[in-house]
């Protein structure tokens, strides 16, 4: 027990130290960060106040354009207006709005945001239509006040007779990002395993360290030592992103400006969607399941990637065995959007049943709830394949480690296999 | 009787249809160093792999110490495999460090016994450095140090000295001499037969999967020895008597064959009246010559 602690000591320090590793971590949530920030701090800062210039004869529309936050309109006379056509660049117009009756010309030496005309039409159709309903004799204000929306609950009723609140959008969310981060994980770290090997192998330190641990222990220090620094840097990255996230909002975003916007009431009915949204899941076994899948996943695989290592004499020749190693995962990782249309549908059920599929499938399947037999049988098949794939790979492996300059072929593999120990 | 520190009986070892060791039987005294020879393929890294329990034998028994070999003996033996490496990124000190805990040795013992041998061969300024920076000499020679750091009764080098320059390879030699010295007992492996002469004291042959010679060097040489000697004379012909044949002749330069029945003091006799001796010597085979003719009488 002891050496395999020094394994898997070495392991994760000689990795948690290396240069790439602590780039990645750093990288990794500013990324993240970025993702969620930018687009709400773009959004923000785009909004800065442009004077719409209005040339129109009369002043049928340009009285009734009223300014808005971002949009300022002044009608200016005719002569002005042409100056202006060839010397936008000296002036503080944003855009010409030339109106001749009812058609509408916006000019400007640059690319006119689409927001800003799609705004200009909003405003320019509801004067229209305004017009044509008074025309027509219709009271406005009854008109505002028949205005009526409505929301529909969905909720799911379970076995025990209790209803919760249901939200497809939700558990889509939830289930693709655990699907895509197992996905990930096992992808990363389990090609690392491999690479570890194969370093030992053309190194030639595996017969020094084999003639003091068992290949098994070796083998498992490694995996194991892996799945650490694997954990390390989710839960950095976790823990960075929300560091990084929460400065960035402070830094970039006016708190003040984001509240006013929202009145109290508005802010309720926000929080109550919230716990709405989350309402109809178990969290609680969303959570352990998804570390559950999350580890047993990447410990099948990287026994497998390991049995690779251990049977090739550099990274190159690993091609014709990982293949169909990747074929499963990346299957699963394909399917996830097909499932998460039809969670509970034949296909969904047997690749959340089939080991290879099992960790990515039930995670994108667990929060629109899974049947409790099928969760069951499917950890139970996860935990007798991992145990299976590992012993497998480790009689691959001690033999595959000591053949220097071999190339195998999966018929030398199969020999491996059959040798006693 | 000398003890014997390892014995190994009727060792069988089977790669799918590959019989890679067909009962093979040594024994190594204890204090001893134990050559163990054969040509390429003969089985002898299967057996050092073995003897290290890197694989186990189909069947056979192996005894350490008068008890049969089981994992706790790893702390007891040093091995050095042919192919050897180390981690190319790791810094030498702690790579040495994590090789000698992996023997089983604690921490602060590793450490103190690792400062004494990087201090004794000159390589303590190489603590700090990665492997990667380093030449393969001296990477052998930290390979050295951590096959010998936890102070094993059974030392197994596989061809030591391949790598290192005369210079080095002769202070290795000098190291294995003074571990032999202090008792520890060494299983050799190597090719180059001049080296085996000088500092084995044992030796095994193994060809074809089978042990066909073993024990000490000069019961072995002397087992090889056939009745011949190389006289040379001054300057005058040799000729055959009733007690030796000619088998070859160079100039002055006589290999004489001793005749059934007689000795080696009947020539002397014969030859001394009428010719002038420069030298009379007795012909022993060389380790090479017993190699080759073992081997391919095998």
């Amino acid at each position: 027990m002891r050496k395999i602690w020094l394994i898997i000591k070495r392991e994760y320090l000689v990795r948690v130290r290396k240069k790439s590793f602590i780039i990645m971590t750093i990288v990794g949530p500013l990324l993240m960060a970025a993702l969620l920030i930018v687009p709400t701090y773009l959004a923000y800062e785009n909004q800065e106040i442009r004077t719409i210039a209005i040339e129109e004869d009369g002043f049928e529309f340009s009285n009734q354009l009223e300014d808005t936050e971002f949009l300022n309109f002044s009608k200016i006379p005719s002569e002005e207006a042409s100056f202006l056509k060839t010397n936008f660049e000296e002036s503080a117009y944003y855009a010409l709005l030339y109106i001749e009756k009812e058609n509408f010309t916006l000019y400007s030496n640059q690319q006119i945001s689409l927001s800003v005309s799609n705004d200009i039409e909003n405003k320019l159709e509801q004067i229209i239509e305004h017009q044509k309903l008074k025309a027509a004799g219709i009271d406005l204000t009854i008109l505002a006040e028949a205005e009526s929306t409505v929301k529909i609950a969905t909720k799911i009723i379970s076995e025990d007779g209790n209803t919760s609140n249901s939200k497809a959008e939700a558990s889509m969310g939830i289930g693709f990002i655990c699907g895509i981060l197992i996905y990930m994980f096992i992808f990363m770290y389990g090609t690392m395993v491999m690479r570890g090997v194969i370093e030992e192998k053309t190194s030639r330190i595996v017969e020094v360290i084999v003639s003091s641990v068992k290949p098994f222990q070796l083998m498992m220090g490694k995996i194991l030592g892996v799945a650490l620094v694997g954990l390390t840097q989710f839960v950095l990255w976790i823990l960075l992103t929300f560091v990084i996230a929460t400065i960035a909002e402070f830094a970039f975003i006016d708190a003040s400006s984001m509240t006013t916007e929202l009145n109290p009431e508005q802010q309720s009915i926000i929080l109550s969607e919230i716990s709405n949204l989350t309402g109809g899941m178990n969290l609680l076994q969303i959570f352990i399941s998804f570390i559950f899948y999350f580890l047993a996943g990447y410990l099948m695989y990287s026994a497998l990637f390991a049995a690779v290592g251990s049977a090739v004499d550099a990274e190159a020749d690993t091609q014709q065995f990982v293949l169909p190693i990747t074929i499963p995962l990346l299957l699963s990782f394909i399917l996830i959007q097909p499932i998460m249309e039809n969670p509970d549908g034949p296909l969904a059920f047997w690749m959340s049943i089939i080991p290879f599929t099992s960790p990515v499938i039930m995670m994108v399947r667990l929060p629109f709830g899974v049947a409790n037999w099928e969760l069951a049988l499917s950890i139970g098949i996860l935990i007798s394949s991992f145990v299976l794939t590992t012993w497998l790979a480790g009689k691959i492996y001690r033999t595959g480690i000591l053949m220097y300059g071999k190339k195998a072929s999966y018929k030398e593999l199969w020999k491996w296999l059959t040798y006693k120990e | 009787m000398q003890e014997n520190l390892l014995i190994v009986k009727d060792v069988v070892k089977q790669y799918g249809d590959y019989l890679a060791l067909n009962k093979v039987n040594i024994s190594v005294p204890k204090g001893s160093i134990y050559g163990l020879l054969g040509p390429n393929g003969a089985g002898k890294t299967t057996l050092m792999r073995i003897i290290n329990q890197i694989t186990a034998p189909d069947s056979g028994s192996l005894l350490f110490d008068g008890v049969p070999l089981t994992k706790h003996h790893i702390a007891e033996i040093g091995y050095l495999p042919e192919e050897r490496g180390l981690y190319k990124k790791m810094k030498v000190g702690e790579q040495a460090l994590y090789l000698a805990q992996l023997k089983g040795m604690s921490y602060a013992e590793a450490l103190e016994k690792l400062k004494f041998w990087f201090e004794k061969l000159d390589i303590l300024a190489w603590w700090n450095k990665k492997v990667e920076e380093l030449s393969k000499g001296m990477a052998q020679k930290i390979q050295f140090v951590v096959t010998v750091i936890h102070e094993p009764k059974l030392l197994i080098f596989d061809e030591p000295f391949s790598g290192f320059d005369p210079i080095n390879a002769a202070i290795i030699r000098q190291e294995i001499l003074e571990l032999s010295e202090k008792g520890t007992t060494i299983i050799f492996s190597t090719h180059r037969m001049e080296s085996v002469e000088e500092i084995c004291s044992h030796i095994a042959l193994i060809s074809k999967s089978q042990t066909i010679l073993e024990g000490p060097i000069e019961e072995i040489k002397k087992q090889f020895t056939n009745n011949t000697y190389e006289v040379i004379t001054a300057n005058k012909e040799l000729k055959e008597n009733d007690c030796f044949t000619i088998i070859n002749k160079q100039k002055n330069t006589f290999q004489i064959l001793l005749k059934e029945g007689k000795t080696q003091q009947d020539i002397l006799r014969n030859i001394i009246k009428d010719i002038e001796i420069i030298s009379f010597k007795k012909e022993t085979p060389s380790m090479e010559e017993i190699f080759i003719k073992a081997v391919s009488n095998a």
